[in-house]
């Protein structure tokens, strides 16, 4: 009798209550998807088990919920029974598992005279205690209640008139919201920030790029730091036993006329390990040094422990939008090991540090200059994952060249700022691909190839599947170990997001944005 | 203090102009020698690939003319390098600033300078060609009339060049057309099936076949498929026509400008 006392009251307590120990410990709860990739280690693994290689075949959908027009990149929460997604452009809305009905709201009016590179998207929402919190297209941050979507903070993180936007979702770690910024085509100054969630107000920030005299500031020739870039628009991942966030960066401002930038440009296309409570950057991997092909480093940093040349270690895996897998030391920030990921004629390897070795003449040129990976990359925001059932990494990859084009870059605050542009390859077919790598060196075990380049991330489970997207509308499974394909759904729509898994009443679930809908998959009698 | 009220009431006026909906100037304010020469490096880069190094055409339409049929004015044809043009293979320059965008549009207009092309051969016996001796009208529309397989051609004048229309007539795989992507295949069960490509995806492929029937496969039912990239099912016409029959048909297909 005490002990269904207790039980109850700890049910009652926990129902939306996602504290910070909770999402520490995110691989206990299977039945729930509580922050953006699943658990700090940003593996976006479900330790779900009830759909297998055997019966995946039966994987039905069971409900489906249609969003607002636009292109809807949003990675679901699902916490207790609610299911909280964006919705174009920075609208939020819970949803309830058992039926796909919404429950609550959040609409949100946005100025029209927004500044947008690349689409008004909004990749999801972070929860902590009985708050969800979205970054909006016109840069404010926003703590809803999560039982009404009653607006509980409205903080301004950023002037959109100058080109900064927020479309990543937010990070929660301990009792801050972590959140970086986008605008890199823009010539904005970028950072990363932190906001107490306790009051909404500004805990710490760090400027990617430093000003004239800090640390860094050397490697800007002239003023043109002033234009920097480095970006922060996907969400990193978390290292609780070193208190550090790791957050990817983005291009150098202008993209693609590196000749007004001399120097390597940091923090341009770097990882960051910043400490959780002060800002204060611990270390620094630079990707791309002195990026003239707008070659992003925001892709989704993986954390394991594992062995590399014969040693245990912290590592992070990371699948570079520049055509390169690393392997770092997640302590140091030392480069271990790396690997090419896609075709690549850019660079003739990476160096013992990891610094790619250039091959000259391959920036982008007035009359245009062949170059692979093209533009989107060997990889972009979509993510990864890690499955500890088989020990392996997955990633969605791009197998594409582009012509880079440098044009002219003049500064005006709020107006285009990329110096220059690309095009395909005149008669290619592009094509991509989901490979399997071995997390300690980046050798392929196997590979699943895609009519197209992807623009969607993957799941892996322990059940041994790894499920993805096309862009010509499949939702797919794949067996973990040998990636043979063993089911797929015509969705209707491009698949422009992640997956995710969870229970609703008992019952693993299979979630995915796919066109202008969220489906929801689970195994029929 | 009128000068201040002026200058308060034109920034009043610009805070009120959003983005994209600036105003275009009517005439083209980059005209110097100096963007005159930026304008040719740009036009060589990012549209000789399709309209010719001298801008005569190609794949693109004829820019080397007095008069463009989408661009009447300056700011028309900055509109359509800025957006491109909808529904046909022109895309917008969004990797181009205004500035830049202006000295492309400042070269094209010298490149209408040139003297208009000048298509020998006679259209009217052209049509005759096309529908008889050629056969074009198999495959081919004019007007809504004629078959489905190849390009639809009531417009194809005002986008392809004389050159170019008689190259593809000679040696019609050089050209062959984004959208009209040959395929075969072999099904497991042994049946042999080719066609132009209507869609593909990781796991499906559908196609209009030779006698111009939509079709789909899994591909897990085919034991080979094949894109055949640069072919054409088109013949080539170099044993059809004499000289003086292709010129003619040239001039026909030169004619064809829809409602353009």
């Amino acid at each position: 009798m005490k002990t269904g006392w207790l039980s109850l009251i700890v049910t009652f307590t926990l129902a939306g209550q996602v504290t910070y120990d909770r999402l520490r410990q995110a691989d206990s709860e299977p039945g729930n998807w509580l922050s953006y990739s699943g658990n700090y280690s940003s593996h976006r693994y479900s330790r779900l088990s009830q759909i297998t290689a055997g019966n995946v075949k039966r994987l039905k959908p069971v409900w489906i919920y249609q969003t607002a027009p636009g292109k809807v990149e949003t990675t679901p929460l699902v916490i207790d029974g609610v299911m909280y997604i964006t919705e174009p452009p920075s609208n939020v809305t819970a949803l309830d598992t058992r039926t796909g009905r919404p429950l609550w709201k959040y609409q949100r009016t946005v100025p029209k005279d927004l500044r947008i590179c690349c689409g008004q998207v909004n990749r999801g929402v972070a929860a902590l205690d009985d708050l969800v919190w979205v970054g909006t297209i016109d840069a404010h941050l926003i703590a809803l209640d999560a039982k009404t979507g009653q607006v509980r903070w409205d903080t301004v993180v950023a002037d959109y008139k100058t080109g900064n936007s927020l479309t990543a979702a937010p990070l929660a770690v301990k009792d801050k919201i972590i959140i970086g910024m986008a605008g890199g085509e823009f010539g904005v100054r970028g950072f990363v920030d932190a906001y107490e969630a306790a009051t909404g107000k500004r805990a710490w920030r760090f400027w990617t790029v430093p000003v004239a005299g800090e640390r860094g500031s050397e490697t800007w020739a002239g003023e043109s730091w002033k234009t920097g870039s480095a970006t922060t628009w996907v969400t990193g991942s978390y290292d609780p036993a070193q208190n550090l966030v790791l957050w990817g960066t983005g291009n150098p401002g202008p993209d693609w006329n590196e000749e007004v930038r001399g120097g390597d440009n940091l923090y341009s296309d770097c990882l960051l390990a910043l400490d959780a409570d002060t800002g204060e950057l611990k270390w620094h991997f630079q990707f791309t040094p002195h990026d003239g092909h707008d070659w992003d480093s925001t892709e989704v940093p993986v954390l394991i422990d594992g062995v590399v040349r014969g040693e245990n270690r912290k590592l992070i895996l990371f699948a570079n939008r520049n055509g390169f897998y690393y392997t770092l030391d997640r302590q140091s920030g030392k480069f271990l090991a790396g690997r090419q990921l896609v075709r690549q004629t850019w660079a003739k390897g990476l160096d013992d540090d990891g610094r790619p070795v250039r091959i000259p003449n391959m920036y982008p040129s007035v009359e245009g200059k062949l170059v692979y990976p093209s533009v989107p990359g060997a990889t972009n925001w979509f993510s990864p994952s890690y499955s500890a059932r088989t020990g392996l990494f997955y990633v969605a990859v791009r197998e594409e060249g582009g012509v880079y084009y440098m044009g002219d870059a003049d500064y005006k605050p709020g107006v285009i700022f990329n110096g220059g542009g690309f095009r395909g390859v005149p008669g290619e077919e592009p094509w991509g691909a989901i490979r399997a790598l071995k997390p300690g060196t980046g050798e392929v075990e196997w590979e699943f190839k895609l009519h197209s380049p992807p623009w969607a991330g993957v799941l892996s489970t322990a059940g041994g599947l790894v499920f993805g997207g096309t862009n010509e509308g499949d939702f797919f499974a794949l067996d973990g170990a040998s990636g043979k394909s063993l089911w797929r759904f015509q969705a209707g729509g491009a698949v422009t997001s992640n997956p995710i898994s969870y229970l609703s009443e008992g019952k693993q679930h299979v979630a995915i944005a796919a066109g202008n809908a969220i489906l929801v998959f689970a195994l029929t009698d | 203090m009128v000068r201040v009220m002026l200058a308060l009431s034109s920034f009043a006026l610009l805070l009120a102009q959003e983005p994209g909906e600036e105003k275009i100037p009517k005439e083209n304010p980059y005209k110097s020698e100096s963007d005159l020469a930026r304008g040719k490096r740009l036009f060589l880069g990012h549209c000789a690939p399709c309209h010719g190094p001298s801008g005569d055409g190609g794949r693109g339409a004829n820019l080397a003319r007095p008069k463009l049929l989408r661009a009447s004015d300056d700011a028309a044809l900055f509109q359509v390098i800025k957006e491109g043009v909808p529904n046909t293979e022109m895309p917008g320059a969004f990797e181009m600033i205004d500035r830049e965008i202006w000295q492309v549009a400042g070269y094209v207009r010298t490149l209408g300078r040139t003297a208009a092309e000048n298509v020998p051969g006679d259209r009217v016996r052209g049509e005759q060609l096309f529908r008889n001796k050629g056969n074009c009208v198999r495959c081919h529309s004019v007007n809504g009339q004629g078959g489905r397989m190849g390009p639809e051609l009531t417009e194809i004048g005002a986008r392809r060049s004389a050159k170019y229309l008689r190259e593809t007539l000679l040696a019609p795989e050089t050209n062959v057309p984004e959208g009209f992507l040959m395929v075969r295949l072999k099904t497991k069960d042994g049946k042999e099936v080719s066609g132009v490509r209507l869609n593909e995806d990781t796991y499906s492929l559908q196609l209009r076949d030779l006698s111009d029937q939509p079709r789909s496969f899994w591909k897990q039912e085919l034991a080979e498929l094949h894109h055949d990239k640069g072919k054409s099912p088109m013949p080539s016409y170099r044993s059809v026509f004499s000289e003086a029959e292709l010129a003619d048909v040239v001039a026909y297909l030169v004619s064809l400008r829809g409602s353009l």
